[in-house]
């Protein structure tokens, strides 16, 4: 009886499930045997490994690990700079309040600052290093990545550095570690959960990140991405595009298994 | 200052922002060797004493010697001491045999010494065998065995515990009393032990500190602070008192509740208002008409090891009796005690004060 009610009450998770995740996955299994004729074929996977592909995939890797890796740096010190303020939760809060401004206006944001006219260059030009081409390099592609998925990576951080017993910091210290070492010995492996899964959040995104390609990396940088897009949208290969995406759904699958959370006791 | 000295803290306060200080003033001196506790309410300030001691926060005002030296400005990593932690801090991401080595890793010693070291170290603390466990496969006691391992690995000379015993049961924080107790003794280094529990102060300590209010009301062995308290609250924090005011007529003369006791302590002005402090196991319970005291039953409970009885003498004193002997309640019984038992303290009276009335009544008393 008690457990009759508890499945009658699944059910709409479950119709959400399988209508929202299930379906489109199996979806895109389904297309990526197709050619763009409608063929039933496995030449969309074979298309898969030949260079143009397999460069595209290294790229994506390659930009999602940079992006990941700079979002990282900067946001575990102002993470923990955070939890050593008063206002910790207001300032964390404005923070991550740019991550609710859509995408799309910050990318365009970003291209009137970059621009050959912007804020960025006229600042180069006044302390006399003259106007640069900053839109459209590898360099402003990463920056707004970074600056984008900031706050998915502060929030994990800020949470485990929160939670940290601030008396371990202490007997790391009485025990004559110095600051260094006890961040490295006590503090860092402690909040390393919440830095595995900022890692998840920014860098599984970051893997197929299309809009910023183009706006604001001019198109010099082509992901997976934007391979999918351009297959959907432009060369209407679907059966190409669906191809990718399985990769990419593969990618990410392992990419959770890989950094999946090891849960260790707290006191 | 001699040479036993280790620790001196001199006119030390501390004060967070505009608050009222933590600590007021605070002078004392710890010797080698021995086994201190700092006892008080909570929020007495004798968390803060340890903290300060360690290093963890700085004295707004005074200076903290340790074996001589200036230490305000030494940080926590460089000082000869080591803490164990109330909720014992131990890192959850290492092992037991890890968590104790971590100090030595950190001085660098050579794996096959640390390796020596550690094993002793949890042999010290009845926990060999156990160094591959995970902290969170640990019991209570045995966390804090761990934590106190920890500390004594690194030898240092005085080992601080911040309310160590506070998360264990009682049956458990008994054993770990004579346990502590013990390890002090076998290693012969400081302990400053903090508590609030003040039976756990009398059972371990050679030298109690009672807090209260940021300042120290009265240091002294356990005896001394159980049968000589300088006030009214070292009297009532320390065991279970009878605090009744009384006069003093002359030395050696009291009065209080309506009769005239002859006592043991001196050295006041005459008809001085006082206050006496019975203990309730040193009163006694007789037939009303064998009484020093007659005394109305309240209420009595059975505490185990005796009847505690509540009962009110006529001018309305309440008087608590601890006594392996029932009484019954509703009727009158009579209470007898020895004047040894009854103990007066001056209104006010400081802790320099009271030694020196001490010493003089009982210079006094000698020449007789």
């Amino acid at each position: 009886m008690k457990s009759k009610s508890r499945n009658f009450y699944l059910i709409p998770y479950v119709i959400w499930i399988a209508l929202f995740v299930v379906m489109p996955i199996l979806l895109v299994l389904y297309y990526s045997f197709f050619d763009i004729d409608g063929q039933l074929t496995f030449d969309n996977y074979k298309k898969f490994f030949t260079p143009v592909y397999l460069k595209m995939t290294f790229s994506s890797f390659w930009y999602a690990f940079l992006i990941t890796m700079f979002t990282l740096l900067v946001a575990y010190p102002i993470s923990y700079l955070l939890t050593k303020t008063k206002h910790k939760q207001l300032l964390l809060l404005l923070i991550i309040l740019p991550s609710w401004i859509n995408l799309l206006l910050k990318a365009y944001a970003f291209i009137g600052i970059f621009g050959t006219y912007g804020a960025a260059n006229s600042f180069l030009e006044v302390i006399g290093i003259g106007t640069k081409q900053i839109l459209f390099t590898d360099f402003s592609f990463i920056f707004v990545s970074v600056y984008i998925f900031l706050p998915f990576m502060i929030l994990p951080i800020f949470n485990a550095l929160d939670e940290l017993n601030p008396s371990l910091v202490d007997a790391s210290n009485d025990l004559g570690a110095s600051k260094w070492i006890t961040f490295k010995r006590v503090i860092f492996p402690l909040t390393i959960d919440g830095v595995k899964s900022g890692c998840q959040i920014v860098f599984i995104p970051a893997l197929s990140l299309f809009m910023l390609t183009r706006l604001i990396a001019g198109n010099r940088v082509i992901t997976l991405g934007t391979a999918i897009e351009q297959h959907f949208l432009v060369t209407q290969d679907w059966g190409m595009g669906a191809t990718i995406a399985v990769f990419l759904i593969i990618a990410m699958v392992l990419i959770m298994i890989l950094t999946g959370k090891r849960k260790r006791g707290i006191l | 200052m001699t040479d036993h000295t280790i620790i001196r803290f001199e006119q030390v306060t501390k004060q967070y922002d505009n608050d009222p200080p933590v600590l007021n003033d605070v002078s004392f001196e710890i010797e080698r060797g021995k086994f201190y506790t700092l006892l008080g309410p909570s929020g007495c300030g004798k968390t803060t004493i340890l903290r300060l001691i360690a290093g963890f926060i700085e004295p707004s005002k005074g200076k903290i010697f340790i074996n001589g030296k200036i230490v305000n400005d030494v940080p926590a990593n460089k000082r000869q001491v080591n803490t164990v932690f109330q909720d014992y801090a131990l890192f959850p991401h290492l092992n037991v045999y890890e968590n104790v080595a971590f100090g030595l890793r950190i001085k660098k010693l050579k794996s096959n010494e640390i390796d020596r070291k550690v094993k002793e170290a949890l042999r010290f603390v009845n926990l060999e065998g156990y160094e591959k466990r995970e902290i969170k496969e640990m019991s209570g006691g045995q966390r804090q065995r761990v934590a106190i391992a920890r500390a004594i690995v690194n030898e240092p000379e005085v080992i601080l515990l911040d309310e160590p015993l506070s998360a264990l049961d009682l049956k458990l924080r008994t054993e770990m009393q004579y346990e502590l107790r013990e390890l002090q003794r076998r290693l012969g280094i400081t302990f400053i032990f903090v508590t609030h529990d003040q039976e756990e102060a009398l059972a371990m300590s050679d030298e109690i500190f009672v807090l209260n209010n940021g300042n120290i009301e009265q240091s002294g062995t356990p005896t001394d602070i159980y049968d000589e308290p300088i006030n009214r609250f070292v009297a009532d924090f320390i065991g279970e008192s009878n605090i009744v005011p009384g006069v003093m007529l002359k030395d050696f003369s009291v009065q209080f509740a309506g009769k005239t006791f002859e006592c043991v302590d001196g050295g006041f002005d005459p008809n001085e208002a006082v206050e006496i402090v019975i203990r309730p196991e040193d009163l006694e319970i007789t037939m009303p008409e064998n009484g020093r005291l007659r005394v109305h039953v309240d209420s009595q409970l059975f505490r185990g090891v005796h009847y505690e009885i509540s009962c009110n003498d006529q001018d309305g004193n309440e008087w608590l009796v601890h006594s392996t002997k029932k009484a019954i309640v509703g009727e009158e019984i009579g209470l007898t005690f020895d004047p040894e038992a009854i103990h007066v303290m001056r209104h006010g009276e400081t802790e320099e004060e009271f030694d020196k009335r001490l010493e003089a009544y009982e210079e006094g008393s000698y020449e007789k």
